[in-house]
């Protein structure tokens, strides 16, 4: 098949074959999990237990409410020991609710819902409700709650499923191991999934560099004449949605729009294989493949870990430090993030746990730009990191915006390239959080002009009433003195109404 | 040669009636109001706490507009609105006297609370719930930090907070290089330039 070309991307030491040839080995079950209520994009789930619960395998312990959010599982039978704050897995370190659960050793499974007996004659409806019943998110990284995607298929004229199996950040390799081990179970996953999003097509993309995974991949669709698996060049972030639809369908996401108003909605391998198993057995999302490496770890390996596990449990688990790490990063090299504090746990997002050592992190000082035009050649989304990073260095972040930082997915080519290792992506995380605030800043003031003109009216209409009786009354003589209503009260019970219907 | 005529003729007699029609729209339905005011209400918080001194927010606007008011009165905006307001009017403001706390919002202390309703009258944007002799509470989402409340509190019950830093408003900070080269290329040209 055809391929089209992606712009810029890099091509890093791929240093996978430090945990590559690791068969997937199961983390024994520590001594507490750490189960934080946010793992996704979007609202944090609502605790339903308390503390000295008893709790079955499966058994949901916060259910997602919201628009936006996904419910959280027990991964083991145990007591809940306390609903606590934790430190996140997150640059910042800082804590956030965190359900922690003491296992009691017997791993029970709860009751499950049943399995669907024929999904494929099943309407989308159960599925994605499955789906959204068992806490599936989108594991290559993002968390997005997959049910949400699944309803795509009714607002949109979908053709192809994409199921992103590119992994193109170096180090990483449990979506390969995945897709070696459990191929068929993947594939069942995504028909299920391309069955509920009116798919007539399943297309799995693999980067050229796992030729092992590719051929399983290869002979396990054979007998689908609907799904097939492309084998996409070695070109960094090959993984990054809108770059592996365009590879594959040449179709070119636009600025501030989805993949899936181009027809095409982009799942993860791993988020496939979820689905399989909520959907055939019940069982929720409970437990991810996790890789463990870097030069700093003993054994690299490919681990899977239940949810919760806290990552010095996971890093013991893996041998331990062998060197100093310089930096423990969450994810891949490039597009990773430092992590403050091992106490953190695992959660469903969590690809991988790099320990990096000084040589592989090639920390120098930055120097001054030498305007080669490198960043420019590699940004991947035809951005010029070179000008937005001098505006944002200037606090010019409009500017920046202008030029389309927004745009920017901080895949980091633009910094790896850098001769004078200008920190480029750092520039752009910083104004894009900054300008995120600005404009959450600009929401709040507008919704509240919004409540101060409501209130302005209502208060008017309330001075008006009150004149209005006073005039009828005044004919009446001067009866018994007017019931007087504090203003007060009726305005509160008002803004008691507006506030729900605001809400 | 009269083929040209006619075209000429006939362009100019048209652009003379259309320059006519639009001198006589500008002229007659001319808006009064002024362009700078409405942009500066419009920048506004605009819930109306009359802390500036004004009956509201479009009297403060008109009063910018004539530049009559200083641009730093508005405590609500804080300094986001008068860094704004002093790029649109072309004013420099002077901030070395304005302490900048960031943006805050009221908070009951609920012991202290009696249920006077005196804050919920107060608050412009009704972010303050509570009845007689109950306890009152601030819908944080609703508050903009006017402190309007604050004052009207008999108990010294509410008391201005900053907002907590969370996994959800957390963002990186500016990076800071030690950035020599640059520095030297900026100070022969700031030598220079005296």
């Amino acid at each position: 098949m055809k391929l089209f070309p992606i712009r810029g991307g890099i091509h890093p030491e791929y240093r996978k074959e430090q945990a590559s040839e690791k068969a997937i080995v199961v983390m024994p079950m520590p001594a507490a999990l750490y189960i934080p209520l946010q793992q996704h994009i979007g609202a944090p789930a609502e605790v339903l237990v308390a503390e000295g619960d008893l709790v079955k395998k499966g058994q949901m312990v916060a259910r997602n409410q919201g628009a936006v959010s996904a419910s959280q599982h027990a991964p083991t039978s145990g007591r809940i020991k306390t609903v606590t704050d934790v430190t996140a897995p997150h640059p910042s370190g800082l804590p956030q609710t965190t359900i922690i659960l003491e296992p009691d050793g017997r791993d029970e499974w709860g009751e499950l819902p049943e399995p669907i007996p024929d999904p494929f004659t099943a309407d989308a409806h159960t599925i994605n409700d499955r789906v959204a019943q068992s806490g599936i998110v989108g594991m290559g990284g993002a968390a997005f709650p997959s049910a949400i995607k699944l309803n795509l298929g009714e607002q949109k004229k979908l053709d192809i499923l994409l199921l992103n199996g590119a992994e193109c950040e170096p180090y990483l390799t449990c979506d390969d191991r995945v897709m070696r081990e459990y191929a068929d179970e993947i594939i069942d996953g995504a028909r299920i999934m391309a069955h509920a999003l009116g798919t007539p097509r399943v297309v799995i993309g693999i980067e050229q560099n796992k030729p092992q995974a590719i051929a399983t991949m290869t002979k396990a669709v054979s007998a689908f004449s609907n799904v097939e698996v492309i084998a996409v060049p070695v070109q960094y972030p090959m993984g990054s949605e809108r770059h592996l639809v365009q590879a594959i369908t040449g179709r070119e996401t636009p600025a501030l729009k989805l993949a899936a108003d181009l027809g095409v909605v982009v799942h993860n391998v791993a988020t496939a294989r979820a689905v399989h198993h909520a959907v055939r057995f019940g069982r929720p999302l409970v437990a991810r493949v996790v890789t463990v490496s870097g030069g700093a770890i003993r054994e690299p390996n490919n681990v899977l870990t239940p949810i919760g596990a806290r990552l010095a449990d996971l890093v013991e688990f893996c041998g331990g430090f062998s060197a100093r790490p310089e930096s423990v990063v969450n994810g891949g090299p490039m597009m990773g993030q430092p992590l403050a504090s091992l106490e953190a746990p695992v959660v469903k997002g969590t690809s991988g746990i790099l320990a990096l050592t000084v040589e592989e992190i090639n920390d120098r000082p930055a120097n001054a730009c030498i305007r080669c035009g490198s960043c420019v050649t590699v940004c991947p989304c035809g951005l010029s990191p070179v000008d937005m990073a001098a505006f944002i260095r200037k606090d010019n972040l409009d500017v920046a915006a202008k030029l389309g930082v927004m745009d920017c997915f901080s895949c980091g080519s633009c910094s790896y390239v850098c001769p004078s290792h200008i920190p480029l992506v750092h520039y752009f995380n910083y104004a894009k959080g900054v300008l995120r605030e600005l404009e959450n800043d600009r929401r709040k003031s507008e919704r509240i002009k919004t409540l101060a003109e409501v209130r302005t009216i209502r208060i008017e209409k309330a001075a008006e009433a009150k004149r209005a009786a006073l005039a009828a009354r005044k004919p009446a003589a001067d009866a018994a003195p007017s019931g007087n209503v504090p203003s007060g009260n009726t305005g509160e019970i008002k803004a008691a109404t507006e506030e729900k219907v605001n809400a | 040669m009269s083929g040209m005529l006619i075209a000429i003729g006939s362009l100019t007699l048209i652009g003379l009636t259309l320059g006519t029609v639009l001198g006589a729209a500008a002229r007659y339905f001319a808006v009064k109001e002024d362009p700078l005011e409405e942009e500066l209400k419009a920048m506004m918080p605009g819930s109306q706490c009359g802390q500036c001194g004004y009956v509201g927010c479009a009297q403060y606007a008109g009063a910018l507009a004539k530049g009559e008011a200083p641009i730093t009165l508005c405590a609500p905006g804080g300094k986001v609105l008068i860094e704004a307001l002093s790029e649109k009017l072309g004013v420099v403001a002077d901030l070395s006297g304005l302490e900048d706390k960031g943006p805050e919002h009221a908070f009951i202390v609920e012991d202290l609370c009696i249920g006077c309703t005196r804050c919920v009258r107060e608050c412009s944007t009704d972010a303050i719930m509570g009845a007689n002799k109950l306890m009152h509470t601030i819908i944080i989402d609703a508050c903009h930090g006017c402190s309007k409340c604050v004052k009207v509190c008999p108990t010294d019950a509410i008391v201005m907070v900053q907002y907590p830093v969370t996994l959800r408003n957390w963002h990186w900070p500016k990076p800071v290089i030690e950035d020599m080269q640059h520095r030297r290329a900026d100070e022969p040209q700031a030598l220079s330039a005296e």
